[in-house]
């Protein structure tokens, strides 16, 4: 999928992926992402998360044509985010024919510390 | 409640947007807009770089998240009477329906509870008519100068 612009506002890149897995995205350290003094913004570990919750759906629905609207998303903040880059990637975890179950999870230098994750319920509209 | 600060509170958000010179809720473009005792409200004007649907012009959820974290942490230090570092612990958010291209989204934010340790948040999100609301965010700050 082509990233929106919101992903280039956050100057996300594509990282390459196992096979299986969904691709990983990065987030490099810039002040436009900057939350208090030091820390990244939670705004933007969240819209992290959900662009590679959108890019782990899309993946998953492969050439499907479907629509995918967010119904909700539920982010837990685990350990503050520095000054550096930040990675997510989702993983599908139920892709039903109206509703997909979707998880991401963010890190920095190690992926088993993560920095935050989420859970997120999508609604998959064909026309 | 009419805007303005309050006596009880030496925490101004108005000068405190005035004051900052970056980070992400200036690069989005969010502003100040009004707020009370426990409450404030933000605006999101609309930016093509905001937009998560290029076919459809719709903003990406994204900056209404950053909106609604910004509003309710916001809301927390009001009805603290004091700015204090705090962080994120969960937020969650429901999207009732798409943002209306063109328009700007107002996030309001309310801290309803703060015990020693959390602040308990929650609030909505509109384009326009506040009984017609696009989101509803419910969320948890951990207050960082308290002990647990």
């Amino acid at each position: 999928m082509k990233l929106p612009p919101y992903a280039e506002l956050l100057k996300l890149t594509v990282e390459s992926h196992e096979d299986g897995a969904a691709p990983i995205l990065a987030m490099p350290f810039e002040s436009d992402v900057l939350g208090r003094p030091g820390f990244l913004h939670g705004g933007a570990i969240g819209g992290l998360l959900e662009m590679a919750a959108i890019v782990a759906l899309h993946d998953a629905l492969g050439n499907d044509d479907a629509r995918v609207k967010p119904v909700n998303v539920t982010i837990d903040f685990m350990r503050g985010g520095r000054e550096k880059t930040t990675r997510a990637q989702g993983i599908v975890t139920r892709l039903g024919t109206r509703v997909a179950n979707v998880e991401a999870v963010a890190w920095q230098d190690d992926r088993d510390r993560p920095i935050a994750g989420a859970r997120m319920n999508y609604l998959i509209a064909r026309s | 409640m009419a805007g303005g600060p309050t006596a009880t509170s030496d925490f101004d958000p108005a000068r405190f947007f005035a004051a900052r010179s970056d980070g992400h809720g200036r690069r989005l473009g969010i502003e100040y807009h009004d707020h009370g005792a426990d409450w404030a409200e933000l605006a999101l004007p609309y930016k093509p770089d905001q937009i998560g649907d290029p076919e459809r012009g719709v903003i990406a959820s994204g900056p209404i998240l950053t909106l609604m974290d910004m509003a309710t942490s916001i809301s927390a230090w009001l009805k603290r009477g004091m700015f204090a570092p705090q962080a994120t612990l969960d937020l969650r958010i429901d999207y009732l329906r798409p943002a209306t291209p063109h328009r700007t989204v107002i996030g309001r934010g309310e801290c309803y509870r703060v015990t020693r340790s959390i602040a308990f948040v929650r609030g909505q999100a509109h384009d326009g008519d506040p009984d017609d609301p696009l989101a509803h965010v419910a969320g948890t700050f951990m207050l960082l100068d308290m002990p647990a």
